[in-house]
């Protein structure tokens, strides 16, 4: 017995359809979906922060969370910057434009803007990492003046595994100072070969307006966090977008804990202070 | 007859035999009525039509992996415990769909599915039971989203609790603050006497069932009587020995300040991280979403599923499994239900019913695990 009329508002198990208007091939693996959602007063309703991130919906494959890439004052295009990694992931590699999915969001904490106005700002991530913090940095942009420098640290394995390349030189115009740095650099790459977090050592700091935000492998955050706070950077204004396994990401489903939190919903963005007791557990 | 209802907070008494009149128009209102049964030598949860199918002079004996049925020649209607089944199936079943979509000319169509819920008068629950619901609806009910799910079936349930009368080796809900005497979160409330049940009246819905019977009042030395029941077995579990016992004060910073003890390595070379105490815990309320397709892929469903954070994909990336080790998924298991629940809920997890100890194949007992951390 189903009855298909009374569907309750706001049903936060149900995906809303979406198309895609179009798709940016990053990497091999890495793609940027832009999608449009299908119901005109669902699409006016959608506002989101930048950090915060969508279910994306292919039926017969399942769901994946998927940070929200774009500009979130341009929600004609609602990009998500995926790696396929996973099957839905992999499923998504292989759709085209006009292809629906479904989307339901956006969902979880964001980056900091508020606690971010009037300080220096380090954003360091690595890899698939960036997507996440792509917002912010269209923010920033766009409000330049109400944040002091903004340093953009950024690591891939390789040269060829950087993403958004073509935007780096209108971001640097628009004054974020940015360090790329690759893993393992080819002979025409005339950069830094290292890792991420070792681009602090070129910084000059204020500790105390400094606000440092940083997604990326998790080991990559913990060694970012390691100089951050070894340069008296308070572990309140130190904040990680952290990852896990979700099935609802509205709290009800339980697989996304860690420690006390649900990363769905506390989080994904956190700050160190209250990662500090689990970050560093094995297996939690 | 009475020709009054009996008001809410009130206490009444009717016949043993008169419990059939309550079932009777309890069928009547509701889709189903059901309340314990004895199949397959458990009692469990099933329609119920008639009290004779009651597991009346039946008695329950419940250890660490360990679970028996005996039978006396005593009318007693309700003096076993809780079997394997607590309420949690009836309004978060194991398997739900909650959206289906179908592909029609290459489009697709997604729709929620909200089946309505069936209406059910349970009778049995105790007072373990009725927290573990508590509990449950603050995390479906009372957080930044509603499971639309649970509520429907929630608001069309009725229940008729039991007050204990004995414990079992097993339970410790006067450790977790949760019983024995059933306290809220009913619509009636039974505690049989030799020769009646006294009803307490906790809803109003509750006092216009037990219209349908011959109900008497009762005087306050009576109630008072039957008050004393659940007092006398609170003081015989936190004396005797016939309950667990859990030192509660401060676990929250005990487990959470204890993440690497060694007794979690201890623990897991016994633990076969198979999810049973997972799936009889009254409060386990992980689960996760899965596509059931037709075979052309046209038709969808989304089907959510009771999940166990013992097994490997309930912590599943794409990066690899974040608990890889039984060693994790106990401890997660553990602090979760008994210290990080409260910063979560405001609550523990846990109500003490013992149903992960009587139902974990190899006897693992948390109140066990709990005392050798505190160095007990």
């Amino acid at each position: 017995m189903v009855d298909r009329q009374s569907v309750t508002p706001g049903n936060p198990w149900v995906a809303q359809l979406a198309r895609i208007q179009g798709i940016q091939q990053e990497l091999p693996s890495v793609a940027t979906y832009d999608l449009v959602l299908e119901d005109p007063t669902v699409a006016e309703a959608f506002k989101f922060q930048p950090g915060q991130f969508n279910m994306l919906y292919l039926p017969g494959f399942g769901e994946a969370a998927i940070s929200i890439s774009s500009d979130p004052s341009h929600l004609a295009s609602l990009q998500h910057t995926v790696r396929a990694a996973g099957n839905v992931t992999t499923a998504l590699s292989r759709v085209h434009v006009g292809d629906q999915l479904g989307v339901r969001g956006p969902f979880g904490s964001s980056w900091p803007l508020e606690a971010c106005r009037g300080k220096d700002v380090v954003i360091a991530c690595g890899g698939i990492g960036l997507p996440p913090l792509r917002p912010l940095i269209y923010y920033m942009i766009q409000h330049r003046e109400e944040f002091g420098r903004v340093h953009l640290l950024y690591g891939a394995r390789t040269p060829g595994e950087l993403l958004f390349t073509d935007e780096f030189p209108p971001w640097q115009a628009a004054g974020i100072e940015m360090a790329v740095t690759v893993d393992l650099g080819y002979d025409d790459w005339t950069g830094d070969i290292g890792v991420v977090p070792v681009l602090f050592h070129r910084l000059n700091l204020n500790a105390h307006k400094t606000i440092v935000m940083t997604c990326g492998p998790e080991v990559m955050m913990r060694f970012v966090i390691f100089e951050a706070l070894a340069r008296g950077i308070d572990p309140r204004n130190i904040y990680l977008s952290m990852e896990r396994n979700m099935q609802c990401a509205v709290g009800l489903c339980g697989a996304c804990q860690l420690g006390p939190k649900f990363v769905c919903k506390d989080g994904p963005v956190f700050t160190y202070e209250q990662m500090e007791p689990y970050l560093m557990l094995e297996d939690l | 007859m009475n020709s009054a209802k009996p008001l809410v907070g009130s206490f009444v008494r009717i016949q043993k035999r008169d419990l059939q009149s309550l079932v009777d128009e309890l069928k009547a209102v509701h889709d189903r009525v059901v309340g314990p049964r004895e199949i397959d030598s458990a009692i469990v949860y099933d329609d119920l039509d008639h009290v004779d199918q009651l597991p009346i002079g039946v008695i329950d004996h419940q250890e660490g992996g360990v679970y028996r049925l005996t039978h006396e020649s005593s009318d007693s209607h309700f003096d076993y415990v809780v079997g394997p089944q607590s309420l949690k199936s009836f309004l978060f079943p194991p398997h739900e769909t909650i959206s289906e979509s179908f592909r029609k000319d290459g489009q697709w169509e997604i729709q929620a599915v909200e089946t309505p819920a069936t209406r059910i008068a349970v009778l049995g629950p105790r007072a373990c039971d009725l927290r573990g619901l508590a509990i449950q609806d603050k995390v479906f009910l009372e957080g930044p989203y509603v499971d639309p799910g649970y509520k429907r079936r929630r608001d069309a349930l009725f229940i008729v609790a039991v007050n204990c009368r004995r414990s079992v080796a097993t339970c410790f809900c006067h450790a977790m603050d949760c019983g024995p005497a059933v306290t809220s979160h009913f619509d009636l409330a039974l505690t049989e006497m030799d020769e009646c049940f006294a009803v307490e009246i906790g809803t109003s819905a509750g006092g216009v069932a037990m219209d349908a019977t011959s109900w008497e009042p009762m005087s306050e030395t009576e109630v008072a009587q039957a008050k004393e029941v659940s007092v006398e077995l609170e003081e015989s579990m936190r004396n005797g020995t016939s309950a667990r016992q859990m030192e509660t004060g401060g676990i929250r910073e005990l487990l959470m300040d204890n993440l690497e003890h060694p007794r979690w390595q201890e623990v897991a070379d016994r633990c076969l991280s198979c999810g049973n105490c997972t799936m009889v815990c009254p409060t386990c309320f992980c689960s996760s979403a899965d596509e059931v397709a037709d075979l052309s892929g046209d038709h969808v469903r989304r089907e959510r599923s009771w999940a166990s954070c013992f097994t490997a994909e309930h912590s599943y990336m794409h990066s690899g499994n974040v608990r890889k080790t039984t060693r994790s998924r106990y401890r997660q298991w553990l602090t979760h239900k008994l210290a990080t629940w409260q910063d979560q809920f405001d609550s523990s997890g846990c109500t003490g019913c013992g149903r992960c100890i009587t139902w974990c194949p190899v006897g693992i007992d948390l109140t066990e695990e709990v005392a050798a951390i505190r160095g007990e």
